[in-house]
């Protein structure tokens, strides 16, 4: 009897701990919550994070920055122009629509109209429905990054935004910060479906029961999503057990986070870039290359990433981080006061002279002590500095007028690649193209254009990676801008939630195959 | 007693139109809306277009009058990250406020009436001189620091009490999700009441003690001793009903601050209200948010200095409200 009763304990024992490793709940804390369930209102980290979700794109990123299959299993390149997609059969959308072709052409159409996505598919001419699960996207021009833009693509199901909704209106309107059908309502192929939702408190998604992906190892059944914005707050929830897996972790708490026997920090090198620009055309000792080569002898990034950073970024040398196409090995971080203050004498400028220097506070991973860093950094090449702080809000519009000397911007390239950077940073500004919106130094370098618009034209992968190498070199040598150092990132998670699996440097964690034990 | 009221009224409209005016005029200070609602790559032509179409490059006295008319009828705009009318939004999350207030001041109620009371009447006792000692201690300690001790201590140390967020909540009619009826709602509200009401816990013991004081050394309070009444009634009745009078007065200009602070309690504590609804508009730059708060909460302010004003001419009734101040 008593052996009978022990093993029936076993069982009810074995199964409990089995449906628990079958069944697990996340809860979720980042810092942000997407503004809107519509994966085409803004790009941004928050919504790409959602679209993971609750869609699915055509391929995605892995871990070592390769390409893997999701509704396209496969693609090939027909012609300099012309890339051929083969999308997954059987996959079932939310609403129970089949995923087909013309799912991927409405997206493709929609993503088009879509003021935040417009420019990253401009290069492309339209994508052609070969039939029910072959699609050709078609460029302009030669284009090397034609996957790159399809991590973009995320078929939304075209005939559930078919049609008005009960105001009226289309459901497949798309307006910024206005209530429509799709900011409200979301039919994907994603691994989750939205069951609750309000909108920056707490959103609660359950796993979609038809799911194409059998093969995902992922066993969470519900998460709950909720932004805690503060720092302190959100590592308290992870560390307290109110929460499992958080983003970010300010670098002062990574003690605490490993400490706890509650949880672990899972750290990848991240990808955004942060730098100072320095105004030509506002100083025009900035003008003489001499000067901004002092100014980026005279600034120690090695040493901000340790005091500052406390070890958690890598110092820059370059725009693009390790693992991009243009990066080059050997361009370092360049530190030597003695070499930055002779530089500065041969250039005429040894007793110095004072600028001016803006910073936003509330943007980057300690923002304005980096900035306050460096400001102490050069007055010992005699450059006083008048810097000033400010939050991001008010940063931005500042940043568009130009209106201080040297500027910090943080950048992330959307595309993953090299040559965005430069697009965006250090290219001539143009405002027919949009290239170099973000030069607030108004460095201006044409042969650097040109190779740059040559690269992007180059679909010989190594031929265009010695291109944009050689980009970060004629940067790196004229000085043409102050590397900081990438922002590494940083994951709270709690036990038996094994993070590390899904999370990427792109930081959209791909909780749809996250494996939580216990 | 009407008339009274009429006046306040008119004063109310006076002072929100004011604040309208003010809050509308900063409003370009704040920062542009639309960095917050597009992404870093989207062109400045784009966002130009954008802000037209919103009515942003409209001058200032065609977006207040466009604000204005809309205004008298009940619209104070639409919060752009919310997509719903301000007030709306601001009107849901009136009782996460209202409730972490309401706990707030049942604290101080309950803990600085008896501990003034205590320390007016043993003025020696070890007990008072660590009453005001701890009380110092509170006045001089940041609430947001509280907050963040509190978690630490009672959260992650004890795991006694949750470190964030509103809990588990029942719907009252429909009309009212409130925390106050679930095991799990009251535990998520010991803390945030707590560090709110830390920040005006000493100045009310302090107050009450002194004020306490001074009635224990009247002469109504000495017959009312020598006729022989039970210690009790002497000062519960008679002494402390007139240290009610400035301790109110006090309480109704600390309202204001209370607002100010739940402000930053709610911001540490993840307390979905309106104290942290308006901190997270400013970073967005949802000026239609901004804007709707800052009237609602004069609102708040006039309603509450009526009452107590009313509460004043109630426990005082030689105090006449009709009549101007001299």
């Amino acid at each position: 009897m008593k052996k009978i009763l022990k093993s029936m304990a076993g069982i009810v024992l074995a199964t409990t701990l089995a449906a628990g490793a079958q069944a697990a709940t996340l809860k979720v804390a980042y810092d942000s919550d997407p503004v809107s369930l519509d994966p085409h209102e803004q790009l941004s980290g928050g919504t790409l994070q959602m679209s993971h979700l609750l869609f699915d794109p055509l391929v995605r990123w892995d871990k070592d920055m390769n390409f893997e299959p999701r509704l396209a299993t496969k693609w090939e390149r027909k012609d300099d122009l012309t890339m051929r997609f083969y999308l997954r059969e059987g996959v079932k959308f939310h609403s129970g629509n089949d995923f087909t072709a013309k799912d991927v052409k409405w997206t493709f159409d929609r993503l088009k109209d879509s003021p935040d996505y417009r420019a990253i598919f401009e290069p492309f001419a339209a994508l052609k429905v070969i039939d029910d699960h072959t699609i050709d996207l078609v460029t302009r021009k030669p284009f090397p990054l034609v996957l790159n833009n399809a991590t973009y693509i995320f078929p939304m199901d075209s005939a559930f935004y078919t049609g008005e909704d009960d105001k009226g209106q289309p459901k497949d309107r798309l307006v910024k910060h206005a209530d429509t059908f799709a900011s409200r309502n979301a039919s994907g192929t994603g691994p989750y479906i939205v069951e609750r939702r309000q909108q920056g408190v707490r959103t609660d998604y359950k796993r979609f029961a038809d799911y194409w992906d059998k093969q995902s190892p992922g066993n969470v059944q519900t998460i709950t999503l909720t932004p805690i914005k503060e720092g302190p707050t959100r590592v308290a929830a992870l560390l307290a057990g109110d929460v499992d897996f958080i983003f970010p972790v300010p670098p002062n708490d990574h003690d605490r986070i490993n400490r706890s026997s509650r949880s672990e920090l899972v750290t990848l090198p991240g990808t955004r870039l942060i730098t100072l620009q320095l105004n030509q055309e506002r100083v025009e000792a900035f003008k003489d290359k001499r000067v901004r080569q002092a100014i980026n002898y005279a600034i120690n990034n090695e040493g901000i990433v340790e005091r500052i950073m406390r070890g958690f970024a890598t110092a820059a040398g370059q725009q693009g981080p390790e693992g991009y196409v243009g990066y080059v090995e050997d361009l370092k971080p360049q530190y030597d006061l003695e070499k930055a203050r002779q530089l500065m004498k041969e250039a005429g400028y040894e007793e110095g002279f004072s600028i001016t220097m803006l910073a936003p506070n509330n943007r980057y991973i300690n923002d304005a002590r980096i900035a306050q860093a460096a400001a102490s950094m050069l007055a010992r090449i005699n450059i006083r500095v008048d810097l000033k702080t400010i939050p991001k809000a008010q940063y931005w519009p500042e940043f568009d007028l130009r209106s201080a000397d040297i500027m910090m911007i943080g950048w992330h390239s959307d595309t993953e690649d090299s040559a965005n950077f430069t697009e965006y940073l250090t290219a001539c500004t143009d405002e027919a193209t949009g290239w170099g919106q973000y030069n607030s130094g108004n460095y201006c370098n044409k042969v650097v254009d040109d190779m740059v618009r040559s690269a992007n034209q180059e679909t010989d992968l190594s031929k265009r990676a010695a291109v944009l190498q050689d980009v970060e070199r004629t940067l790196y040598e004229e000085a043409a801008y102050v590397p900081l150092h990438w922002q590494n990132l940083a994951w709270g998670a709690g036990k038996g939630v094994q993070a590390e699996s899904v999370v990427n440097v792109m930081n959209f964690p791909y909780l749809g195959d996250l494996v939580v034990t216990q | 007693m009407l008339l009274f009221l009429f006046r306040r009224l008119i004063q109310g409209l006076a002072v929100m139109f004011v604040i309208s005016l003010i809050s509308f005029s900063i409003q370009d200070n704040l920062g542009d809306p639309l960095r917050e609602m597009v992404g870093q790559s989207v062109s400045e032509a784009e966002r130009q277009a954008l802000r037209q179409e919103m009515g942003l490059n409209d001058p200032f006295l065609v977006q207040y009058g466009r604000f204005m008319s809309r205004a008298v009828r009940g619209d104070l705009g639409t919060s752009y990250f919310f997509k719903e009318p301000a007030l709306q939004v601001i009107m849901a999350k009136l009782p996460a406020t209202l409730e972490l207030v309401f706990g707030a001041t049942l604290l101080i109620v309950l803990i600085s009436v008896p501990s003034g009371v205590y320390c007016a009447i043993r003025p020696n006792s070890w007990l008072t001189r660590f009453i005001l000692g701890i009380s110092i201690l509170g006045i001089s300690i940041p609430v947001f620091l509280t907050a963040i001790f509190c978690i630490f201590l009672f959260s992650i140390e004890l795991g006694w009490l949750p470190s964030y967020g509103r809990g588990e909540l029942v719907s009252v009619f429909g009309l009212w999700d409130s925390g106050y009826l679930t095991k799990d709602g009251i535990l998520h509200l010991v803390l945030p009441c707590f560090a709110l009401a830390s920040i005006m816990l000493p100045l009310f013991i302090r107050l009450i003690r002194s004020e306490m004081v001074e009635a224990l050394h009247t002469e109504y309070v000495k017959f009312a001793k020598a006729k022989g009444l039970r210690k009790a009634r002497v000062y519960f009745v008679h002494a402390l009903k007139n240290t009610m009078l400035p301790v109110l007065t006090v309480g109704g200009v600390q309202i204001g601050t209370m607002v100010a602070y739940t402000i930053l309690t709610e911001s540490v504590f993840q307390w979905p209200g309106m104290g942290f609804l308006f901190l997270e508009a400013v970073h967005r730059v949802d000026t239609p948010l901004i804007v709707a708060y800052l009237i609602v909460v004069g609102g708040i302010f006039v309603i509450v200095n009526t009452l107590v004003d009313i509460l004043y001419g109630l426990i005082n009734p030689t105090v006449n409200l009709a009549r101007p101040a001299q």
